[in-house]
This record gives C-alpha cells, structure tokens and sequence, in this order.
C-alpha cells in the first residue's frame, strides 16, 4: 500500500470504513459519506490528484457511488465509495472543490435520483424535458 | 443589450449534436450555456443486457472516429476484474491498431482546422494523406473503421508478417506528409497571428475542470495515461509525451501534430518486435469473469478514456459507467471562449477536437428581441474565414 494511502487512513481514521487494495496501482476505500467533501478536498488539494469521474449504481445495500481519482504521477486509480441508504439519496456535492464534477453529479441526479446537496445548478443534464419526473431509469424498480 | 447565437443542435463544428449557447454583447461573447443529450443512446444501459463479448461491438460504436479507444479501456478494465495478462503478441498488434488511429485522427482534426481557418489546401492535403492509413487499417482488419479487433485476453485478427512491410511504407509516405503538413502550420504567420493567444487554458483551468487528452497538455499538464499508468504495449517501446505551454489554439495543433510523429515511432519500434514473435500467439482463452469491479482507461486520441464495470460472476455487467474524454474537455469553452469575439469562440470550440462523427446541419444566430436571423452556419464560418484574410492583408502590407 502507497504512502498516501496510509496518510489518508491515518489523517480520517474513523472516516474510513473499508479498504481494498487490488494492486499497487488499484485501491478501494469505502468511506463515511458525511466525510467525503473533507477526503475529496485532502486528495485534490494535498496530493493534487486528479477527479476522473463518478459512477453511481444500485444495489442490495442502497445506492453506491464511486468517486475515481488518479495520481497521474503513479498510476495509482483510487474509488472512494459510499453508500447511500435509498429512503435518503442526499450527499454533498463536489462542486464547492472543482467544477470537474459539475456535470457528473447532474447525471447521477437525473438517473439514479441522488440529491446533491450545494450544487450550484442541479438541473438535468440529458433529457430536458423528455423524461417524466420521478422516474430513475438506472433504478433496479422505477420508483 | 446581449444577444444568444446558438451554435447547434447540428452543427459542423461540434462532435455531436449538442446547443451552445454565446451570450454576445457585440462581437464579444460574454457568457456561454450549453444543453447536451441529443445524441444519447443510453449505451451504459444497454451494455448491462449484453455478454462481455458483445460489449466489445457496443461500445466501438461509441464513437466512429477513435473507435478502438473504447474496446481497449473495456479490455483493460476486465482484464483487470479477471486477473490476466494477455500474450505480447497481442500488446504489440493492440498498440499499432490505437495508434494508427491517434494519426488518421489528428490528421482529421488537421484538416477540419484548416478549413475552419480558410486554408482549404490544408484540408486536401491532411485528408488525402488519412487514406492511405484508413486502406491500411482495411488491410488488417477488413474495416476502415469499427475494426472490432478487440476481446478479453487479446485480439481477434493477427498481423501476419507478410503484411508489416505495406505498413512500414505507407508510414514512411504519412511521415513525410507530415513534415509538409507541420510546416505549413507551424512555419506560416497567417496562422501563428490567427491562432496564437486564442482560447487559452491555464493550468489552473485544467486541474479545475479535469480537462485531459492534448487539451490538457498544450496547457503544460503532462498527463498521458500511456504514460502514466501504462498498458499494452506502451511501456516496452521508447516515446515521450508531447506538451506545449501557451494553451491557446497553436498550442493544441503543435501538440497533435507532434504527436504524429511519436505514434509514427511507436509504430515503428512495434512492429519490429512483433517480427520477432510467433505468428498466432494472440489471445489466451479466458474462461470465466469473477465478481468484483473494475476501471480502466486508456489515450484515446481527444485524451483519456475511461471505463468502470462492476460484475456478478454472471456473463453481463452488473453496472458500466462510460466516460469519454470530450465529456471534460468540453467543459472547459466556459474558459475558452468567454472574452473572445464571435469568430475566436468558433476557432476556440473546434480545437478541442470533439469529433464529427454526426449529421452536419446548419446552425442560426437569431436576435433575442426580434426573432430576426442575423448568420446561419456558413456566415459564421465565413466569419472566422474572413477574420485570417484580414490578417493576412495586415501581414503583406506590413511585409
């Protein structure tokens, strides 16, 4: 395991849930999802890592999203994953660190129906006007 | 007063179908908006009812331009949830496939931004010499585009040996095009006073919006997933990645153009090897996919590529997010573009290279308050036409 990775379990201790480390190159960290503008904000402004993109989906434990960071200087790819309970789809947004993840979190608004709380425009990305409301087509049973 | 040129739906300048929207005061723009999603297919969703073999033919068809970057970012990111390393046969014939494309690509994007300039002789030559490449990839794969040589453990088609000379010459023939092409743009005073200090990233812009690809790296961030977490067969062969530091849109052609060259290298020191190696030695039979998740990325030609596929131990994916590089990169024309005048705007949203794999249509600006139509899609290029002949008058008369 890389020297950051360490830090960050050292810096958020309690923060941290869970880590899966594939390959030197390939680590997991299933963090708390109160922490995740702090972790996020210590990975961009520390480490200067870069945000690659976000991936939501669902399953048995609620809704998951992946936030994908990469050191390019290493190589390394790190998914900070939280989970979200389905009753309450709400998270921070990352908008407040980098514009980055501006459009993403307007995706995963619009498919899964997660609310990112402080985004500065949280309006559909996709399908203006095209799709009915309330309904999540990437939702295991459209709600 | 402010007035909205839109620039789309359909519209040559643009990669797909996607609204922008110039706020102008005058000749200047102000603000920029943008609606996107009118080419959405809802490909994620329809990759999780298709078998992991089928996903290949899916997402080639993301794009019709770099149509091999897709297939190697899902290769490596289920090569990575099943544990395999797939024979160097296959990394070298991978490696020439993506980067055959990184030239016939950038040749494109040549050509495309010299049209845009007014130098339509630009744009003959940078597409008379992406045939040859386009005849070659014909060649090895019976495609011109859409060449689905990919699968999980290898490739479906070999280079067999008998083939790599007709590739050496036709390389030679695109390396010596290229000269002409990089002279024509880099040595000329038209373009450095035309493209020199037009839509300029910052660094900062770069880190901030997450722009990557040679967006990224004519703003002096060196990111190169080929070189930064390598693949294939990227850490066997010599190559450097290519940046420039003024980030405007002289940067961004001086950077592609450069990289024609590196691929051309690449190429070259691959194929030697792959003379090396057994002829058939190009996949290994890969039985089952366990269950866990998986991201991957490669370079395609606009920048990174990147994958995330969850799995189940079934035969389909559970969950594949998709991110292509133009996702980020055009983002960054809130930066690009605001300040700049009508033309530059034009200039500044064509060097991002989105690709032109859509309907071209045409585009009208139309006045807020009277509904009139002041410049359909052919004015405003002519406008951005017309702004290099005034240079060029300026330059023979000072001359």
């Amino acid at each position: 395991m890389t020297s950051e990775i360490e830090n960050i379990k050292t810096r958020f201790g309690e923060g941290i849930f869970q880590v899966a480390v594939r390959n030197e190159r390939r680590v997991t960290l299933t963090v708390d999802k109160e922490k995740i503008v702090d972790i996020a904000g210590y990975l961009y402004h520390e480490f200067h890592w870069r945000f690659i993109i976000a991936s939501a989906l669902e399953s048995n434990k609620g809704i998951e999203i992946f936030y994908h960071f990469s050191n390019d200087s290493s190589g390394l790819i790190l998914n900070l994953k939280v989970i979200l309970d389905k009753e309450k789809t709400e998270i921070e947004s990352l908008t407040c660190l980098f514009e980055a993840s501006s459009w993403i979190e307007r995706e995963m608004h619009e498919i899964l129906g997660i609310n990112f709380l402080h985004h500065p425009n949280l309006e559909k990305l996709i399908s203006d006007g095209n799709w009915a409301e309330g309904v999540y087509p990437y939702r295991k049973e459209p709600s | 007063m402010s007035k909205i040129i839109p620039i789309g739906p359909y519209h040559p300048l643009q990669e797909e179908p996607e609204l922008f929207k110039l706020y102008c005061e005058g000749e200047i723009v102000k603000d920029i908006k943008w609606e996107t999603g009118y080419n959405h297919r809802g490909i994620e969703k329809l990759s999780q009812s298709r078998t992991f073999d089928q996903v290949f033919f899916l997402v080639e068809r993301i794009c019709g331009i770099c149509s091999t970057s897709h297939p190697f970012a899902f290769a490596n990111c289920m090569e990575e949830i099943a544990g395999i390393e797939v024979p160097d046969r296959a990394k070298y014939i991978r490696t020439i496939i993506a980067e055959l494309e990184r030239i016939h690509s950038h040749l494109l994007w040549v050509g495309l931004a010299g049209h845009f300039l007014g130098y339509n002789t630009v744009f003959m030559w940078a597409w008379k010499y992406r045939e040859p490449v386009l005849d070659l990839f014909e060649m090895i794969t019976g495609n011109r585009n859409s060449y689905a040589m990919f699968k999980i453990g290898g490739v479906r088609r070999d280079i067999e040996n008998n083939k790599i000379t007709r590739i050496k010459e036709t390389l030679d023939l695109v390396k010596k095009k290229t000269d002409l092409l990089a002279g024509a743009v880099m040595d000329d005073p038209v373009i450095h006073a035309r493209t020199k200090g037009v839509g300029i990233l910052t660094k900062e812009d770069i880190v901030n919006y997450g722009a990557v690809g040679p967006v990224a790296r004519a703003s002096g961030v060196a990111i190169d997933v080929r070189h930064d977490d390598p693949y294939a067969a990227y850490p066997l062969v010599n190559w450097k990645v290519i940046t420039a530091q003024s980030g405007d849109v002289f940067a961004k052609a001086e950077v592609r153009l450069l990289e024609m060259y590196e691929s051309i290298s690449i190429i070259d020191q691959c194929l030697a090897r792959l003379k090396k190696e057994k002829e058939g030695e190009t996949e290994i039979v890969v039985k089952e996919v366990p269950e866990g998740i998986g991201t991957g990325h490669a370079e395609a030609p606009r920048g990174e590529v990147f994958h995330f596929v969850k799995t189940d131990g079934s035969n389909y994916p559970v969950r594949h997010k998709i991110r292509a590089p133009s996702y980020v990169n055009i983002a960054t024309f809130r930066k690009s573009c605001v300040g700049q005048t009508i033309s530059d705007a034009t200039l500044s949203l064509a060097a991002v290279d989105p690709c032109y794999c859509c309907t071209e249509r045409m585009a009208y600006a139309f006045d807020v308050e009277t509904g009139k139509k002041i410049y359909n899609g052919n004015e405003l290029l002519a406008l951005s036409q017309s702004k290099t002949e005034a240079i060029i008058k300026r330059i023979k008369t000072e001359l």
